[in-house]
């Protein structure tokens, strides 16, 4: 049998060439942890890779900050993060930090009789409805952006996530970056002090609040608006555009961000270019740049380059937005500085 | 977290010291052994419980301590909670723990009585065991059932019936009508203490008609005969005989009301504030501790926060308990 042979020489040259070969070798199990929001596009690329490379995945979605712990303790493989790491804790920790895949965040509003993509707003709007400010739907701020339709004259009732999240801190980095009232008073973290409104627990939390409650606004993440039908709204750019939640103007976002930030963290929030969606986030990746095992390091790498080449459908399939090309180039290069006794683990032989 | 509460320990059969049987003296020599590996192990797991317990408080104050010392006294009375300026209050979260907690009982104890009421005096014999079983059955149900079933059936009947109603009515009220203020979010310090009084309903209702069954017949009977009417043995004969242990059972409830997580994690709103409204949003401890431990790191001043949180709780707790044994402090001696 041709396969069986080739296994005996697949097993010969593991004996032969010992820890670097290991790695290409079948069936590698890596562990990885953090992040809930990209949890679902990692164990569908999780299913295709074992197929495709015989790395088997083992991903738990326990929250950004306890996969920075995590990965802080070597007790997991990689981490994983929607919001991205402090130069000075990288470099305490020897950690490299990549964007895997991005996502947005989007408004979502329980107002009857107005559609999907029709209600336009701005960050501004938005930041003042979040402060207390403006209370009631047919407010002349909002009426004057949308003469087209009958505003109702419903109280508005903020919603907002009650538990710590990475979707809170793209919301409020957005919220803060449009408005410096919004910024001063409430500012940029996981979890802030909300002055008015309810906080629900999870996306699903929020859209079910949301949907319970005439006249709520919330905010979700895109690929949850998406599955769920949710009523999202237009808000306005930076180039002064009202635009919709939709992929391509998530991609126009993408494409438009300053990626030559240190160690990836461009902001993505509030965009250049005429058709950018203002609110998009990467989320991230934590590697130890100094791995006790070769092995496992360069399986991640060839996991993620896999990902990159060949798991654009599965992202997309699933609401996320894939890296711009240049982006997953300049990831690869990165890679190069991870080492084990001075010796490049990848790009893998 | 939950107490334990001994429940009619007055009322059990006692078994005198010296009543073992001649046949179990008669076994002799190994006895002896037995008897002290038994008792040691006895002792052990009774102290373990005091280690234990000891164990925890020590630990959440000492993780609590740069909190405590950070913020002082004010930790316990400033109604701010700010992560991004990392400065800490528990004001508003003791607020919605305990006055959600009471509201809970307020509701559960009359019902509870009714069931217990009902099982042991009303109800014909081959209805109690099906009740019973279903009362037991819904103290077996675990919290984040109640916290769900809350969110998807109570809390959009809340906000699109009960509160809009309510708030056009009574809302606009003079004095009244403030405890009833504020837009239809269905979720509030009112709605978790419904859904808290469903949770610790079975608790005290299987307490009360464990112990009104405890009472000697025979009392009930004289009283009977004396001519007086069911509700007047109850009153007179049923309750005074176990009100040590009724208390224990509202304690057990109050208990389980003060930590309890998920379920109100789901429908009280999560909002740092004070709301004179009873739809008004709010927080408890517990619900505090379990959204913001997620992305709390290692050595943060917020994690200082939430075990300084816990320790509060705590102390609470005991006060709790405290507080009841003092109330019995006569029936306990007697």
């Amino acid at each position: 049998m041709v396969s069986n042979r080739l296994l005996a020489l697949a097993a010969g040259v593991v004996a032969t060439f010992g820890l670097s070969a290991a790695a290409s070798a079948q069936n590698t199990n890596i562990t990885g942890a953090g992040a809930s929001f990209p949890a679902p596009l990692y164990q569908k690329w999780g299913e295709a890779t074992k197929a495709a490379t015989g790395i088997q995945l083992n991903y738990q979605s326990i929250g950004s900050g306890a996969g920075q712990t995590q990965i802080r303790n070597r007790t997991v493989d990689f981490g994983a993060s929607d919001s991205p790491m402090k130069a000075e804790d990288l470099e305490q920790h020897k950690l490299l930090q990549f964007p895997a895949v991005m996502g947005s965040v989007v408004p979502i509003v329980n107002l009857p009789g107005i559609e999907n993509h029709k209600l336009r707003l701005t960050g501004e709007i938005v930041a003042d409805i979040y402060l207390g400010k403006i209370t009631k739907w047919n407010d002349p701020r909002i009426a004057e952006l949308n003469r087209d339709v009958s505003l109702p004259s419903f109280a508005i009732a903020p919603v907002y996530r009650a538990d710590s999240s990475g979707t809170t801190y793209v919301w409020v980095s957005y919220l803060s970056a449009v408005s410096e009232t919004f910024n001063k008073d409430v500012g940029v973290g996981n979890s802030v002090r909300w002055s008015t409104g309810t906080g629900a627990r999870g996306n699903e939390g929020v859209a079910g609040t949301v949907r319970n409650v005439r006249g709520a606004i919330g905010y979700v993440e895109h690929a949850y608006a998406a599955q769920n039908n949710l009523t999202t709204t237009q808000l306005r750019n930076k180039a002064g555009n009202f635009v919709s939640a939709t992929a391509e103007n998530f991609q126009a976002a993408a494409a438009n961000a300053d990626w030559s930030a240190p160690n990836f963290a461009a902001s993505l929030v509030d965009t250049h270019g005429a058709n950018s969606w203002p609110i998009v986030t990467p989320t991230f990746i934590l590697l130890p740049k100094n791995p006790q095992d070769a092995g496992k390091a360069q399986a991640v790498m060839k996991f993620f380059d896999w990902a990159y080449r060949d798991g654009d459908a599965i992202a997309t399939g699933l609401d996320y937005i894939p890296l711009p090309e240049q982006v997953e180039g300049a990831v690869r290069a990165a890679w190069s500085s991870i080492t084990v006794d001075g010796k490049a683990v990848w790009p893998a032989r | 977290m939950q107490q334990a509460v001994p429940i009619s320990a007055d009322n059990a059969p006692r078994q005198e010291p010296g009543g073992a049987s001649p046949a179990i003296l008669r076994r002799g020599g190994s006895g002896a052994l037995g008897d002290a590996i038994f008792a040691g192990a006895c002792k052990a797991a009774g102290i373990l419980v005091l280690l234990l317990l000891g164990a925890i408080i020590v630990q959440l104050f000492i993780g609590g301590l740069d909190a405590f010392r950070t913020f002082g006294l004010s930790f316990v009375t400033s109604t701010e909670w700010d992560p991004v300026k990392e400065v800490f209050g528990a004001g508003v979260s003791i607020y919605g723990t305990v006055i959600t907690a009471i509201l809970a009982l307020l509701f559960a104890v009359p019902v509870a009585f009714g069931i217990a009421f009902y099982l042991t005096e009303l109800a014909p014999a081959w209805l109690r065991r099906p009740v019973g079983i279903a009362i037991e059955l819904l103290a077996a149900i675990p919290s984040i059932i109640y916290g769900m079933w809350g969110f998807f059936i109570i809390v959009p009947l809340m906000s699109r019936y009960i509160q809009p109603a309510v708030i056009d009515t009574i809302g606009t009220l003079p004095l009244v009508g403030d405890l009833f203020a504020g837009p239809p979010f269905g979720t509030g310090i009112l709605t978790a203490s419904i859904i808290l009084a469903i949770m610790v309903l079975p608790f005290i209702a299987a307490t009360m008609r464990d112990v009104f069954e405890t009472v000697p017949a025979v009392f009930k009977e004289s009283a009977y005969g004396l001519g007086a009417t069911q509700w007047e043995v109850v009153r007179n004969v049923v309750l005074p005989y176990t009100r040590v242990s009724v208390v224990g059972g509202i304690m057990l409830g109050l208990g389980r009301a003060l930590g309890e997580t998920m379920a109100v994690t789901f429908v009280i709103g999560n909002a740092n504030r004070i709301s004179a409204s009873l739809f008004g949003p709010g927080n408890t401890i517990a619900s505090v501790i379990a959204l913001e431990f997620g992305e709390a790191t290692m050595g943060s001043l917020k994690l200082s926060a939430l075990l300084g949180l816990g320790f509060i709780l705590f102390v609470i707790s005991f006060i709790v308990l405290a507080a009841s044994r003092w109330l019995l402090r006569s029936s306990l001696k007697a």
